[in-house]
């Protein structure tokens, strides 16, 4: 470690302000910081000491996502593997991953936690890493042109979106909604925190509404050729209930081990990282009960009307609960601290009301399944407005405590 | 019945939203959503002479204007549907007006919190959308009435969450190139890039 502080230190008179690489500090800056906590003293009055800041906090949410990041390397695997001892192909339905595999000599039972698990990460692993490097280029062009130090919030960003994809996503279309969602939904804007809308969800949006075929259907959940199976919600808007049973059950569904995006299939994974973003106080708790408490209430109400005419009213809340991008949405999607509420009462009224609206998009939107993603979004457009006006009833109910 | 009502309110507010998915109203949405205050003023009086004035132009369309309208009147064979346009604006800008004037008579407090904005909204294309569409979908007085309350209420909310977004935005560091009009832009397309959640949506 000695070496490195050395090597840094040695570079770092080039960088810094007269130097012959002036104007790539920012790289320099991402580089050290990454490293090492820096050393520069306040030189304000003022001056808050916390032990939790920026880096940390974005470095506590990708620690909590990682158990949605291995489960959706297994899960993809699994399916894939199952798909294939079902269909009674060869290697050669599972593309370039197959050769790998052969050549590996893994194989493709799907009982084998470590074969799922690897086939899974090689549908994984290309997009996570084509985001982190297009993502990347963005990210680092922006701090050079504008001088802005490199932020963290882009490993966020690169985390949740790969995990809302389906395997199959081909890979430009990983590199075009990246780019969409870092530069028009964050940097145009001047990056992390001064954004409005979650550029995870920009991406995925952008991604849904400019190839639907490659994002929804029957076709893309499972990573092998010719498969066509649907998601959970897919089969509920289709056929209602008599469609889901056969398909999975309920704790299937609560494991993840179902077809869907590749990260957002298990709650159990999302539990866990819900424990940790909660335990640290990095997201809001009181986004998280207000959007579950909306989500069951509607959830609940619908379900005891019912309808004739549209079989998705029959899902009961409780598996409304564990199929498609709920919980994946509530803990990390809905919580980010930059699109969502500030105050606390606007913050039951945001959850509440992106709880509610994907109720009402997976139930009564045929276009749509699942309306998560696009209930974040709305509520995220809708959290500076809540905002506005609970700050102006709290100056008038103080002006009047005053008057 | 009612059914029908609420469906065609909530349609009106959300699906087929004005500023959003048929991007009408768009100068006065673009240049009075500086401060949320403002713009709930004038998303305020969108929604009141909206209400008012589709339901107005639906009775002049369909007792006067419509092919074979005036068989009241023993001209059963006229069509004055091609002065539809010129009597729509004739109809808002009168509405408008007298709005107006009850306003500054008897709510003072009201006329002076929508100031500028009533005479604006004269020439706004979102409120004459309203009655082209009225007209188009072949709607009947109490649905006119309906749309166009949701259609107004649509447009307010569009432009209160644009001039939150704004107000926010005060915050952001964008490149020079794009202050102002061009991020205020990119920022309508997200907005409506959120509302999609309600395309086909068929109630």
């Amino acid at each position: 470690m000695r070496l490195l502080r050395n090597m840094l230190d040695w570079v770092a008179p080039w960088f810094e302000p007269g130097g012959k690489l002036e104007k790539l500090y920012p790289l320099f800056e991402v580089t050290d910081s990454f490293f090492y906590t820096p050393g520069n003293p306040a030189t304000g009055t003022c001056h808050v000491r916390d032990a939790i800041d920026f880096k940390r906090m974005m470095m506590i949410v990708v620690i909590a996502v990682a158990p949605c990041a291995l489960m959706a390397c297994y899960n993809t695997g699994l399916q894939a593997n199952e798909a294939i001892q079902q269909m009674g192909v060869g290697s050669e339905a599972a593309g370039w991953q197959g050769v790998v595999l052969d050549k590996l000599g893994i194989g493709y039972d799907p009982a084998n936690l470590f074969a799922c698990f690897v086939h899974g990460a090689l549908y994984f692993l290309p997009v996570y890493i084509v985001c982190m490097i297009v993502g990347g280029c963005w990210e680092v062009l922006f701090a050079l042109v504008r001088g802005h130090e490199v932020n963290e919030g882009f490993f966020v960003t690169g985390i949740l979106f790969p995990l809302t994809l389906p395997p199959t996503i081909p890979l430009w279309q990983v590199a075009a909604g990246i780019t969409f969602g870092v530069v028009v939904g964050k940097e145009v804007f001047g990056g992390t925190g001064r954004n409005f809308l979650n550029p995870a969800l920009t991406a995925r949006a952008f991604l849904f509404f400019a190839y639907p075929t490659a994002i929804s259907g029957s076709q893309v959940w499972t990573a092998v050729d010719g498969f066509s199976g649907a998601t959970p919600l897919g089969a509920l808007a289709e056929d209602g209930m008599k469609a889901v049973t056969p398909l999975v059950t309920w704790s299937e569904a609560f494991l993840g081990t179902v077809q869907g995006s590749m990260g957002e299939t298990s709650v159990v994974a999302c539990l866990v990282g819900a424990v940790i973003l909660l335990v640290c106080q990095v997201a809001s708790w009181r986004v998280m009960l207000s959007m579950l408490l909306g989500f069951l209430g509607s959830a609940t109400l619908f379900w005891m009307i019912g309808s004739q005419s549209n079989p998705a009213f029959e899902m009961p809340p409780h598996w409304h609960l564990v199929v498609g991008g709920f919980a994946f949405g509530l803990v990390f999607m809905a919580t980010d601290p930059v699109s969502a509420s500030m105050t606390h009462i606007g913050q039951y009224i945001y959850g509440g009301l992106i709880g509610v609206l994907v109720i009402l998009v997976r139930l009564i939107n045929t276009g749509y399944p699942e309306g998560v993603m696009l209930a974040i979004l709305f509520g995220n457009v809708f959290a500076p407005l809540i905002d506005y006006y609970v700050v102006r009833a709290n100056i008038r109910r103080r002006s009047l405590r005053h008057a | 019945m009612v059914e029908h009502y609420v469906s065609l309110l909530i349609q009106s507010i959300f699906v087929e939203n004005l500023a959003l998915a048929f991007f009408l109203g768009m100068c006065t949405f673009l240049a009075v959503s500086k401060r949320v205050e403002t713009a709930t003023g004038l998303g305020i009086a969108v929604i009141v002479v909206q209400t008012i004035t589709v339901p107005v132009n639906n009775l002049l369309y369909t007792y006067i204007l419509k092919e074979g309208a005036l068989s009241w009147a023993g001209w059963p064979d006229s069509d004055l549907s091609f002065l539809g346009l010129v009597s729509y604006i004739g109809v808002i800008a009168a509405m408008v007006q007298i709005l107006e004037m009850t306003l500054d008579k008897y709510f003072p407090k009201l006329y002076n919190a929508l100031g500028i904005f009533l005479p604006l909204i004269t020439v706004n294309c979102a409120i004459l959308a309203g009655s082209l569409f009225m007209v188009e979908r072949d709607y009947n007085f109490t649905e006119s009435t309906v749309f166009g309350l949701g259609s107004g209420i649509g447009w307010a909310l569009a432009i209160m969450a644009l001039a939150a977004v704004r107000e926010k935005m005060k915050y952001s560091n964008c490149p020079a190139g794009l202050r102002g009009l061009g991020i205020t832009f990119i920022s309508v397309g997200l907005i409506a890039l959120a509302f999609m959640c309600f395309s086909g949506i068929q109630l």
